[in-house]
């Protein structure tokens, strides 16, 4: 699996923190920290993180 | 999951955040069968919290549609608003008279702007706006040029938006709030007063305690001013009414559906009769649900949350699909606001509190913790400038509502 952000449109606001905090994380500075190639364990969290994105940020794709 | 118990005709009443959700988990969930959405307004689903930030203080007007992703197969009713429901026929009737019959109803038709009408606020009169749709951010954007005055009533989270927004765009403001302090119901007083706090540092003139007795005009009816309880005058050009918002559920009268501050439902998004029995193939969500909450011990306060329309689409498209096999409603309920440049956030039921622990409130930086308790446990956490502190809160309120 494999997770872009794109941190031109993150607005921090928390919520793929709140969905998948194995996958993300905030420094102290609220910026946005992630795990890019997380295990498919993962999946449903990290679609669930990405569909919780009120600026959709987040893309969630199949390993290349 | 077999499909053999999945309705047939789905309707779902309200084309925005909450129906297209479920619309959407309808179709990841398997369901093949038709799909109708209504919507009161003409436009495609789009999101609404930029409507009171960005979309105010762009240069041009920010696209803030909601994508419906390819092959969603669905009759797009817009510009359409449903009058009544039979539950027995378990037929929808529009408008303009068509009858839409389905086996599995979503109502999800929002809230709509409280008016003066119904708050006692005067008004409105010409050049006193609300703030709920597409159609009336782009009104008052209009309206909003630099050097003008605006009021905004009601200091809440729609309110200080505003106001923050038409400070940025270099308007002269006043918001009057009823309250002590902005927002005190909503996340108690010491965060309130740091809310109060940026609104004055940002040059917002914020009058508490008191309320708008009646607006003046000029002698082509245009907006000049208001006289405020405590006897002030305030020059306005402009002035929004933010006095929060009521669940449009009007159209559910003579129904027998319990409606009239939201669609009761049980735990799996089910609406409900008044005597508690569910109604068979309704469920309900977004803004126009009063859901039971875990923190609240089932009970179901009015949210009007983002995050809880997109969860409660979902939720209520999974118990049409899998009725009881549906897993119960459980989410943290969190929210957001944005002014001045800093980021407001919570988790949990902050206004359910009786005891509020800051720990951390760094006015120079603009940074605030705060946790809210009940009864010695905990029940919400706020931050200003620092959601990275919430993370940790929303585990333990997660736990706890399991």
């Amino acid at each position: 699996m494999r997770i872009t952000v794109d941190l031109d449109l993150c607005e921090s606001h928390g919520s793929c923190v709140f969905a998948a905090p194995e996958i993300f994380s905030f420094d102290d500075d609220d910026y946005l920290l992630y795990e890019a190639a997380p295990d498919d364990g993962l999946r449903e969290a990290a679609e669930k993180a990405a569909a919780s994105c009120p600026v959709r940020a987040i893309t969630v794709a199949a390993a290349p | 999951m077999s499909a053999a118990g999945h309705p047939r005709d789905v309707v779902i009443v309200g084309a925005s955040l909450a129906g297209l959700r479920a619309a959407t988990t309808l179709r990841a969930e398997g369901f093949t069968g038709n799909l109708t959405l209504v919507g009161a307004e003409p436009h495609a689903p789009y999101d609404r919290p930029p409507l009171s930030k960005k979309f105010l203080t762009a240069q041009a007007p920010a696209d803030t549609g909601l994508p419906v992703p390819d092959g969603l197969g669905a009759c797009w009713l817009l510009g359409r608003s449903a009058v009544r429901l039979d539950p027995y026929s378990r037929i929808v009737t529009l408008a303009d008279g068509t009858r839409l019959p389905y086996d599995g109803l979503l109502i999800a038709t929002g809230a709509a702007a409280r008016s003066g009408a119904v708050t006692g606020e005067p008004g409105p009169e010409q050049g006193v706006f609300t703030l709920r749709g597409r159609d009336d951010a782009t009104a008052l954007r209009a309206a909003l040029t630099p050097g003008r005055g605006l009021l905004v009533v009601g200091a809440g989270f729609l309110g200080g938006e505003v106001a923050a927004a038409g400070r940025a765009l270099g308007l002269g403001v006043t918001l009057v709030e009823a309250g002590a302090v902005p927002l005190e119901r909503a996340i108690g007083a010491e965060a309130g007063a740091f809310v109060g706090m940026l609104h004055r540092k940002a040059g917002i003139d914020l009058c508490t305690g008191t309320t708008v007795t009646e607006y003046g005009t000029g002698p082509d009816g245009t907006l000049r001013g208001a006289r405020l309880a405590d006897g002030r005058l305030v020059a306005a050009d402009v002035a929004v009414l933010a006095l929060g918002a009521t669940p449009a559920t009007g159209w559910l009268a003579g129904s027998g559906i319990e409606a009239a501050d939201g669609v009761r439902t049980d735990s799996r998004l089910r609406a409900l009769f008044p005597d508690g029995s569910t109604v068979p193939g309704v469920v309900a969500a977004g803004d126009a649900a009063r859901v039971p909450q875990p923190l609240a011990d089932g009970a179901a306060p009015a949210l009007g949350h983002w995050s809880g329309a997109v969860e409660q689409g979902a939720a209520a498209a999974r118990t049409l699909l899998l009725g009881d096999a549906a897993p119960p409603y459980a989410e943290v309920p969190s929210f957001w606001s944005d002014v001045h440049g800093v980021r407001l956030r919570s988790v949990g039921l902050p206004a359910l509190a009786d005891t509020v622990k800051v720990h951390e409130c760094d006015r120079p930086a603009r940074r605030l913790e705060v946790s809210y308790h009940r009864e010695g446990r905990l029940i919400g956490a706020l931050t200003i400038g620092r959601t990275s502190r919430l993370a940790p809160y929303r585990v333990a309120l997660a736990e706890y509502g399991v």
